[in-house]
């Protein structure tokens, strides 16, 4: 079955992206993406920008409300996500706990709903 | 049939259920990790054995028996939930499985499994007592919200929520790899000395409830040794238990005040169980 990897950041993490190539996280991220690949188990994934680039919106009575910044206003914020594909949870913890984002932030484990998708899709 | 052959029937009912039940439970949801389901399965076979059984007599096999007619029961339930798409391979599942069944009444043990899901680290530990009371004994959300002093509704949705994680999120029934093995049966482990500790606390020994808790703490001790014969852990507290349970009697005076085990009583104490 597929998980998520919900990668959740701190200001500090997302800021390393700017840093330059030597970076300690930049470096331990190539090097969890390349043990992905190898295991196999890596099915996609993206990181996504600042949450400062966000906007969220919400329909209410009928009229478009738009706000700037993320949903919810916490100090760690979605930084990115990766789709795995394994066996179980016990696994998925596994891969959770080696990410680098889980020494630094939080990374939260979600089982992708494939049958969800089909009612939505099909 | 007489009354007090009904009565018999009855208590073999009772029996049949209390020893099987976690049995078929944690048979029924292995393959499918839908506990819930499995719950409901077993429930509605245990109310067709109370009605079937008295007026045709106590079959055979009542473990078989009651497991065929859970699984019967399981297919409808799953059918009816009509995600059909996402559970095909589970009815082909269960239907090939039941095949089997018909000519073996044998099916794999799978409680310890089901113990080390109940006590998974994806799973609340204010739960993992809660949901081994219900799936491997049967308590049901009253009675396991009472001795945790919270409602029954709260028990009840809680339960619920954790059967849902079970389910969904990809939680396994499997024993842990060696590895990960002692941090895992500690939890387990705790988790069972919880529901002793809960029924050891009502001091007054006047809720009977209380103290049914605690045997069924012992019970569930049994059934893990039973299922790890060789863990020096799961004997030990075991052990502990019985050493405790067995001056049960004595730890009260007559006025309900404690007393302190040098002072106890021995003649109270309880042989078999020392």
């Amino acid at each position: 079955m597929q998980f998520a990897l919900l990668i959740f950041e701190s200001p500090e993490a997302f800021a390393v992206r700017n840093a330059d190539e030597n970076d300690p996280y930049l470096g331990a991220w190539r090097a969890y993406y390349k043990a992905l690949v190898e295991a196999d188990i890596y099915v996609g994934g993206n990181p996504l920008q600042p949450p400062e680039t966000g906007t969220t919106v919400r329909l209410k009575d009928g009229k478009r409300r738009v706000q700037d910044g993320p949903f919810a206003d916490t100090k760690e914020q979605l930084g990115g996500f990766t789709i795995l594909e394994l066996p179980s949870l016990d696994a998925a913890l596994e891969w959770a706990a080696r990410c680098p984002a889980a020494s630094i932030g939080a990374v939260e484990v979600r089982p992708v709903s494939p049958e969800y998708k089909g009612r939505v899709t099909g | 049939m007489s009354g007090s052959e009904q009565e018999s029937t009855h208590r073999t009912i009772e029996r049949v259920a209390r020893e099987s039940y976690g049995r078929l439970v944690a048979y029924l949801s292995s393959q499918t990790r839908d506990v819930g389901s499995a719950e409901d399965a077993l429930s509605n076979a245990l109310v067709a054995a109370l009605e079937t059984w008295p007026r045709d007599g106590v079959p055979q096999n009542p473990e078989a028996w009651l497991l065929t007619t859970a699984r019967r029961s399981f297919i409808d339930l799953v059918r009816h939930r009509q995600v059909a798409e996402a559970s095909e391979p589970t009815l082909v599942l269960l239907r090939e499985e039941s095949k089997d069944m018909t000519l073996s009444p044998e099916f794999p043990d799978e409680r310890l499994k089901l113990l080390f899901v109940c006590a998974h680290p994806a799973i609340d530990p204010a739960m993992h007592t809660p949901l081994m009371l219900q799936t491997v004994l049967g308590l049901d959300a009253a009675r396991i919200a009472h001795a945790f002093l919270i409602s029954p509704t709260t028990m009840g949705q809680r339960l619920v929520r954790a059967k849902t994680k079970i389910r969904d999120g990809g939680i396994r029934f499997e024993i842990p790899q060696e590895r990960e093995l002692p941090q895992r049966l500690d939890a387990v482990l705790e988790a069972i000395y919880a529901a002793f500790g809960i029924g050891w606390d009502d001091m007054a020994g006047v809720d009977q409830r209380g103290r049914d808790l605690a045997e069924e703490a012992i019970w569930l001790a049994r059934v893990l040794l039973q299922l790890m014969p060789g863990e020096a852990e799961v004997h030990g507290l075991l052990a502990l238990m019985l050493h405790c349970e067995a001056r049960r009697a004595a730890r009260r005076g007559p006025d309900g005040r404690y007393v302190p085990l040098s002072e106890q009583d021995c003649q109270k104490w309880s042989l078999s169980l020392n």
